[in-house]
């Protein structure tokens, strides 16, 4: 068994925090777990990728070759499509559909959400309304996390128990919001 | 960034890369560590001075530039103690004198210097291999393939540093450096005793003594061979069946063959490199048993350009010399797959849609903004000008909407090309440098052009921080860095100091305006604080 996952969106949209809670959850349920990550000059509103490979044997590169993930997560339309070269034939992408515009060439957002339901196996996900209706726009990578979590070998209390360890020290009501918004994106991952 | 939480089992923790080497330091027993940030070497001193604030010990700081940050770790070392230096390729350019010599002066306590190499330059301006310089200075390289590696080599190195009496370089690769494994950590040692080195002659490099140290330094060589020709990092593995391929890998480059080593039809025989000097022995074993030799390394092709030397090739090799891998860049899976003889692995999921790139760009609101616009509004009204800039967040000014510089080489280097520049005749030149880089590296071109009254113009960038790595501390305050300016011998009537601001950048523009005009060198600050630096320490006076 083995998922690999390529996380994308743009510097600031909490990628890394989704990477690690999802690595989080691997490594407490015995899993082999390898994450790359960009720091640097990429975080400064570019884009942003990690890849995240879980498996229950050892993983030897911490990069996903091409052809080979089993997801594509994304905080944003167009940055979902800019990895499909790695995507698995089988593979799913999971999406927000909520554009971050800080290029002057950015597409016409119908024809990105376009782009994106025409792919064999695709999700776009109302990220920022579920998160704010959880009680706050910043929780939208909750819901990307728990939109994803169907298709993960990770059992639901593991995840939300990494959540709650991740927001604890910022209270208990930023705790609860993460979890909401996480939920709400589970419900569609069911 | 949040970092993963530990794994409950005490001896395990999730680490990064750099990570592991900051805890296999601190398990070695360092007494200090010094570093000056760069991408992808920064999480080491993150982590080690991270520590040193919650625990006291051990000392943990950043320093001016790299070359500082190694001597005063070699202080450390000469009085017995054991130090780590950490810092990202092109810094080892910086402290490569402090670097070079010490190899011959019998290192004290142990010294490892831990480099961070950028193939395929993610955040560098060159992707130069660390092991060419452990190899000129004719000492111990490390190069660790994982997480695991790099803190059990980095706990070794010290161990080898005081052995051989040489500084142990450890040498990283980005894919590593920022990748995070699970790290199994073994018990902490303590730290050395103060005990100065016994000979002092051996650290006064006068010529009678560097040659004897650079003699005891050759000497010393056949025992480094023979640890590295039985280190447990150097494996080889040998195919009785089979004599057709042989593999050699260094460092990361171990783990794409192992990705793709399980769909060749028979295991090639493998050398394994970890540790340099090369194991001379090893590899000629390997060559003797096979028909021919793939070499894949991540980095330039050292250890295949020694295998071919000069003269005709014994044995038919494949790399990154004979094209089989690209020289530039970084290695992955896919390309190992194909030097393999592998069938490429083609992407079947597509879109028609053009994708526009999504560069890196300067936060909403950063005050060097403001620069550039008052900096454009003013050479507008030149035919010709010539701005060279150098390293940090405003090399970003490079790119649309700004377009605003026209250089960026080495830490430093704006002033010294803005001098050259109007010494040859050319007009106007500015010059426009960060705060901590002009600490770094700016302060010496600065002594050469007031020393000439260069006919230029530099516009130091203070936002207090050392911004593109992540927000660490400067050195100097800004009114340090005034003193600094004024006391090179700037004269005081083309020095200013203004805020940058956006509703300042008319009047930001008529002071370059002014000391564009004047013939001979001005000095101009443009000081507001780093938008995430205010940010952070908000947050800390709210907590």
């Amino acid at each position: 068994m083995k998922r690999d996952i390529i996380i994308a969106g743009v510097g600031g949209q909490g990628v890394l925090s989704i990477s690690t809670i999802i690595a989080a959850s691997a490594l407490k349920e015995g899993l082999h777990v390898k994450q790359a990550e960009v720091h640097g000059m990429a975080q400064r509103g570019g884009a942003v990728v990690s890849d995240l490979r879980l498996s229950d044997s050892p993983i030897h590169s911490s990069t996903i070759p091409r052809g080979c993930a089993d997801v594509i997560l994304s905080m944003e339309p167009l940055e979902s499509l800019r990895y499909l070269e790695y995507l698995s034939p089988e593979g799913l992408v999971v999406a927000s559909e909520s554009p971050v515009i800080n290029i002057s060439d950015y597409p016409e957002l119908e024809s990105v959400l376009a782009a994106i339901k025409n792919l064999p196996r695709s999700v776009l996900v109302d990220a920022d309304g579920l998160a704010r209706k959880a009680g706050s726009p910043r929780a939208s990578n909750m819901v990307m996390v728990g939109a994803v979590s169907g298709s993960l070998p990770l059992r639901q209390d593991t995840l939300e128990s990494f959540i709650t360890e991740a927001f604890a020290g910022k209270g208990e009501k930023m705790v609860q919001t993460n979890i909401d918004a996480f939920r709400a994106g589970r419900a569609l991952s069911n | 960034m949040t970092a993963v939480p530990a794994k409950q089992v005490s001896n395990e923790k999730v680490l990064l890369g750099d990570e592991a080497v900051a805890t296999g330091a601190l398990d070695a027993g360092i007494s200090a560590a010094y570093s000056y940030p760069g991408t992808p070497a920064t999480e080491i001193a993150e982590y080690l001075v991270r520590h040193a604030k919650k625990h006291g010990r051990p000392h943990a700081s950043w320093t001016t530039n790299e070359k500082t940050a190694y001597e005063e770790a070699l202080g450390a070392s000469m009085v017995g103690r054991r130090a780590l230096v950490s810092m990202k390729h092109v810094g080892l350019n910086v402290a490569a004198d402090p670097f070079m010599n010490s190899a011959i002066i019998a290192i004290n306590g142990g010294l490892v210097v831990a480099v961070a190499d950028d193939p395929g330059m993610h955040s560098s301006q060159n992707e130069q291999d660390t092991r060419y310089f452990a190899d000129f200075a004719h000492t111990i390289c490390l190069e660790p393939a994982t997480q695991q590696q790099a803190y059990d080599m980095t706990r070794e190195g010290f161990d080898l540093s005081e052995r051989f009496q040489v500084p142990v370089v450890i040498r990283l690769v980005t894919r590593l450096a920022h990748s995070r494994a699970v790290v199994q950590v073994k018990p902490p040692r303590p730290e050395n005793d103060l005990r100065k080195a016994p000979d002092p002659s051996k650290w006064i490099l006068l010529p009678g003594n560097a040659r004897k140290g650079w003699q005891a330094l050759l000497d010393r060589l056949p025992d480094i061979r023979e640890y590295t020709e039985t280190c447990v990092h150097n494996v080889l593995t040998l195919n009785a069946d089979d004599r057709t391929l042989g593999v050699i890998t260094t460092g990361t480059a171990r783990n794409y063959f192992l990705e793709c080593a399980g769909q060749l039809k028979t295991m090639p025989s493998h050398l394994h490199v970890g540790a340099y000097p090369l194991p001379v022995q090893k590899i000629r074993k390997l060559l003797d048993h096979v028909e021919r030799v793939l070499v894949i390394e991540e980095g330039y092709p050292l250890l295949e350009g020694q295998l071919r030397g000069l003269l005709p090739e014994i044995k038919p090799i494949a790399g990154k010399l004979s094209g089989e891998l690209p020289l530039a860049g970084e290695l992955n899976t896919d390309l190992v797959r194909k030097a393999l003889g592998l069938s490429e692995r083609t992407a079947t999921v597509l879109t028609t849609l053009p994708l526009p790139g999504r560069p890196p760009q300067l936060c909403s609101g950063c005050p060097h903004q403001d620069s550039f616009k008052a900096l454009k509004d003013v050479l507008k009204g030149f035919d010709h000008s010539l701005v060279s800039a150098d390293i940090g967040c405003y090399t970003l000014g490079a790119l649309p909407p700004y377009e605003a510089i026209e250089s960026c080489v080495c830490m430093g280097a704006s002033v010294g090309l803005a001098k050259g520049a109007a010494e040859a005749g050319f007009h106007p030149a500015v010059a426009v440098i960060g705060d901590s880089t002009f600490l770094h590296s700016g302060v010496t071109p600065l002594m050469d052009a007031v020393a000439a009254d260069a006919n230029m113009t530099l516009l130091i960038l203070d936002n207090g921080t050392v911004g593109m790595t992540g927000g660490q501390p400067t050195m100097l305050s800004s009114s340090g860095i005034e003193k600094l300016v004024l006391g090179t011998g700037v004269k005081p009537e083309h020095f200013k100091v203004i805020e940058a601001h956006p509703k300042k950048t008319e009047q930001m523009a008529e002071v370059i305006r002014k000391e564009i005009d004047h013939r001979g060198l001005s000095v101009i600050i443009m000081v507001r604080e780093c938008l995430e630096t205010a940010r952070r320490s908000k947050k800390k006076v709210a907590s």
